[in-house]
Parts: structure tokens; sequence; C-alpha cells
């Protein structure tokens, strides 16, 4: 029996599943060219270097970028652009210091016995089994109550006053990370072979050299695809960052959505257009790195 | 001192832990604790919290309403009622068609060869990876009057020659619930993938042997064997649905109110924390009561971890 036969159901069933997840993506790349201001309708493509006049008589100028048109848009848009740098700094900020505890408390969950480790245990599962925006309003509700009570207690005033912005944004992000850092690192463990540490130690290593020689680099894979997951729910977070979120720290996902409270150009289009090219590009690279990490191995 | 902590196994375990779990106890466990506190007390003219203890927030959320017609001092208003159950029943259905989308496609792609699997997978992260909130906004694109639906059927419709009216499809509960399936289905295929690609090929082997048809093996030995793949994706599932404000935000218009929306809106628009408090608590009671009975019966995959 071929193990790969398939029925022409499932086939079918699968590519429409398929179709279902990409259309939107289709539109959201077709819509960048839109000729349309609006956004609304689509009013065929940017054609370049003219101007158009619309259906409803108003003028689409003559761009520079010819198709690219919403997208000389978007890099002169200060808004998106400060954006867009909250979102990495907070990202990059979250998953390093999500990685690093994450990591230290998958090792002390796996290794070792201590009095708060059933505690420590089930409180990685409370993002699992509780609605974030149930997280999300408790966090608004400690910062926007502690924070009164600090800035009266320490007369706090002006600029030095505590308030919500990235900082709260970022330690709320690292809360919801780790369990899932922590999660996938244990896994990893669970797996492991400790008869390579045993030799280590056999051979005169000490506990620290044993760890960063033998343990560290064999569960690296873990880690890393603990600290790719965290670092991809940063960036999607919508729920917990639109309630820490103060001025100032405006990430991507809120400034969508504001947008589309209001008018809506293809800018977003084209916005959104370039976010899943990078993403695009980065699991392609992923893909390669991992491809050429395993193929020694075979 | 150090010599100590160097033998002693417990206080490395603690010191190892502890950044994390402090973490999580003072921005989850703590907060949640808060939200409870809060839940009891009552607004200030100024949208501040006074804390206090009562349940009106609890009785007001079940019914008990003081705005009533005709003279009478109180009667029943079923409006928060009808939300949570509204999101209750969106949460359900939601999760019964993402399992009969998700399933099909997590079996293919544990049937396909091992070299094209890891490409299939990574086919169904990408849409996963744009953005939640533009991938809600796509939606808008597609649904809409003037949007990328209706032009194609009335391209369909020229061509056999038909009158075409644009359909009415966003801002309705139809679209919340074709954007919560759309954003979810990731999370159901990848457990369920997982725990179909753990299926040893020699059962299939064997259950031909033993004279079982293709429909008979899929009943008897790929379903039972996939059930916590399917368990974990619906926790993963059903879970954010019921929590989730921007879907039926900006596909349902003002016309789907969910819990989630009620909560936001507490918070942001009519500032009165100590209902949306309450609200949160009721949500997350009913998620976990949910949760509760459905793993008691069937279990809490590791394919949570997995996915």
């Amino acid at each position: 029996m071929n193990p790969f036969k398939r029925s022409p159901l499932v086939i079918a069933a699968t590519t429409l599943v398929y179709f279902f997840l990409y259309a939107p993506i289709v539109i959201l790349v077709l819509y960048s060219f839109n000729a349309s201001r609006a956004n609304v309708k689509f009013e065929g493509f940017i054609t370049s270097f003219s101007d158009r006049v619309q259906m409803d008589g108003s003028f689409v100028e003559a761009s520079p970028c010819g198709p690219f048109h919403w997208y000389c848009d978007l890099s002169k848009n200060k808004d998106v652009i400060e954006a867009a740098g909250n979102t990495l700094t907070i990202a990059f900020t979250a998953t390093i210091v999500a990685t690093v505890i994450g990591t230290m408390a998958a090792l002390a969950l796996q290794r070792y016995d201590f009095k708060i480790k059933p505690f420590s245990q089930l409180s990685l599962y409370i993002p699992i089994v509780i609605p974030e925006i149930v997280m999300g309003i408790g966090i608004l509700t400690l910062f926007s109550q502690s924070f009164g009570w600090l800035n009266q207690a320490l007369n706090l005033t002006g600029d030095s006053r505590l308030a919500l912005g990235i900082g709260t944004v970022t330690v709320s992000h690292i809360a919801f990370m780790v369990p899932f850092v922590t999660l996938v690192v244990q896994a990893r463990l669970q797996g492991f072979d400790k008869s390579y540490e045993e030799a280590a130690m056999d051979l005169g290593a000490n506990e620290w050299t044993t760890f960063w020689r033998i343990t560290f680099p064999m569960i690296l894979p873990g880690v890393l695809s603990g600290a790719l997951l965290a670092f991809t729910l940063s960036l999607d977070d919508f729920v917990i960052t639109f309630f820490t979120n103060g001025p100032g720290s405006t990430t991507l996902p809120i400034y969508v959505y504001g947008l589309l409270r209001r008018i809506i150009t293809p800018q977003v289009n084209a916005l959104s257009t370039v976010w899943i090219a990078i993403v695009f590009i980065a699991v392609l690279l992923l893909q390669w790195l991992q491809s050429r990490e395993t193929k020694p191995s075979h | 001192m150090l010599q100590r902590f160097r033998e002693n196994k417990s206080m490395q375990g603690t010191f190892l832990a502890l950044p994390t779990t402090l973490w999580l106890f003072v921005l989850l466990i703590i907060p949640l604790f808060l939200t409870l506190v809060v839940s009891f007390g009552q607004r200030s003219p100024d949208g501040d919290v006074i804390f206090s203890f009562g349940l009106h927030n609890y009785i007001r959320l079940f019914g008990y309403s003081t705005d009533c017609p005709g003279g009478q001092t109180s009667c029943f208003d079923p409006l928060y009622v009808n939300i949570l159950w509204r999101s209750l029943t969106l949460a359900f259905n939601t999760t019964v068609c993402v399992i009969l989308l998700a399933y099909p496609l997590a079996y293919f792609i544990a049937r396909a060869h091992p070299k094209r699997r890891n490409m299939f997978l990574f086919m169904v992260l990408i849409p996963l990876w744009t953005n939640f909130v533009i991938r809600v906004y796509a939606w808008m694109m597609l649904l809409r009057k003037e949007g990328a639906i209706n032009i194609v059927l009335g391209w369909f419709a020229n061509l056999l020659g038909l009158d075409f009216t644009p359909l009415e499809m966003l801002y309705t509960p139809g679209a919340v619930l074709v954007g919560m399936v759309y954003e979810f289905l990731p999370f159901m295929i990848l457990p369920i993938y997982t725990s179909l690609e753990k299926i040893d090929n020699s059962l299939y082997e064997a259950a031909a042997d033993l004279g079982a048809n293709a429909f008979k093996t899929l009943l008897r030995v790929t379903l039972p064997l996939s059930m916590p793949g399917v368990v974990a994706g619906t926790i993963l599932v059903f879970i954010p649905v019921m929590g989730t404000f921007i879907v039926s935000d900006i596909l349902g218009g003002r016309q789907v109110i969910l819990v989630g929306n009620l909560i936001q809106r507490q918070f942001l628009d009519a500032r009165d924390p100590t209902f949306g408090s309450a609200a949160s608590l009721i949500l997350m009671v009913m998620t976990l009561i949910v949760t509760y009975f459905y793993t008691r019966k069937f279990g809490f995959g590791e394919e949570i971890v997995a996915a």
C-alpha cells in the first residue's frame, strides 16, 4: 500500500482550504496597487507617470513612483515609521528577556526540585486558558491603580510621572510570552539524553562548562524556536498592547486599527504587503538555515 | 554562602525559576485578583474605582434592571445575558467550522511526502504571520458591497446573463463567523497535524489487512488516535474566540456585540471599569468551566505545546 496515496476528496478539500487561507492575502497585495484613493472600490492599477481622472471626477495625481505610489506615500508617513520602530523595539527587548528567563525556568522545572515548583508550573498555563482580554484589562487596572498611588506617594509630577508607554507594553508582552518559551524549551529538555552531560562531568568538566559546552548547544534549537514564537507573538499582539500602550507607544497593529475607524487609503495595503514580504523572506531564510543545519547528519 | 548555593539543588532551582514565576505572579495573577476586587466596587462619577463590596455589577450583568417601562422599579433586561449567550454560541460554531476545515488539511499534510511536509506547514503559517488586524481588514475588502467577492459573483452572473444585485455581507453575524474561522484556523491545523503525524503507518496497513475500507479506517483508526490534537486545537480556538473583540468590531459593525466588545467599551467608552471587570470575570469563569468539562472528558493534550 502506498502510504502517500490520497483520496481526491481530501485533495479537493485541501485545495479549498488553502484558497480560503490565501484569498485575503492576494486581495491585500492587489489593492496596494489600487488607483482609487478610498480603497473601497478597485478602480484598476495605478498607471505610471500620468494623471488619472477617476469615475467620481476626482484626481489621482501623477506619481513619480509609478505603480508604487502608495509605497512612496508610506515611506513618507512619519506615524508608520514611528509605529514600526516601536513594534520592533518592544518585540526585540521582550523576546530577549522572555527567552533568557523562560529558558532558566524550563531548566529549573525539568531538572530541579524546589518548594514553589508546582506553583511555577501551574502559572505557565494561565495565558493559554484565560482569554487575552481578561489579562489585558487586569494589567491595565494594575498599572493605572498602582501608578496613581505611586505618583501621589512619591510626589511625581510632569514628565517624571509613571505612565503607560513603551515600558508597560514591553513588560506586559514578556508576561504573556514567557510561558510559551518555557513550555517549548521544556518539551525539548524532555527528550534530552543525560548521558552526554554525565560523560562531560566524568571527563572533568564542572557544571558551568558542562552547561555551556554540552547542554546549551543541545537545547539551542528549542530555545531558538521558543524565541521565534515569542517574537511573532509580540509582533502580532493587539489586545494586550491595546490596553497597555500610551501616547508615543503606538505599535503597527494599533496604528492600523486606528486607521480602520477613519479613511483608509491603499497605504494600509502597501504596509501589509511590505509586512508579508518581510515575513516571507524571513521564513525562506529560516528554512534555508534549517536545511543547512540538518544536512550533515544525513 | 556561595558554597551552600552550589550544593543546594533546591536553592538553585528556586533561583532559576524565580524571575519567570515573579513576573507571572505580578503581571498575571495579581491582575486577576485585582479584577475580582474591582468587580465588586463602584464607579465614581469621573470613571475611577471606588473600592467597596457589592454584587450590583453581577446582578446587572444577569438581567436586573432599574430602567424599566411602565413605572416598575425593577425588571429583567436580557441585554447582557444575550451578549454572553451570543459569544458562547459563536465560539461553539467557530470551533465546529474550524475542525471541519482543519481536519482534511492536517490529514493531507500528515500523509504528504516527508520532504514536502514542512513546506505545506509553512504555507499554513504564512497568513498567520501577517498581522491579526490586517487579516481582519482584508476580509473587509472581500466582503463589502463593492468588494472582491461581489465583483467576482457579478462577473459570473454576467457570463450567465443573469441580473445581479450585490450581496450585503459585511456587518452581519455571518461575516463575524467567517472572520473568526479564518483567524483561528491555523491553531487547529497544527495540533491535529501533530497527532496525525504520530500515527504509525503500520496501523493503516493492519487495518487494510483486516479488511477495513477507507471510511472504516478513518472512523476506527485515524479519528480516535487524533483526538488529542482535536482537543488541544479546540482549547486553542474556543478560548480566544470567546474573548476577541476586533473581529466583531470590524466585520460586525455595531450589529454583533460580544463579551469582548462589552468589556472593551466599559473600559474605554462607558468608563465603568467595575462593570467591565465583572463581565471579564464572568467571561473567564465561562471559558474555564467549558475547558474543564471538555478536558475532563478527553484529557489535556500535550499537543498544545507541540503546536
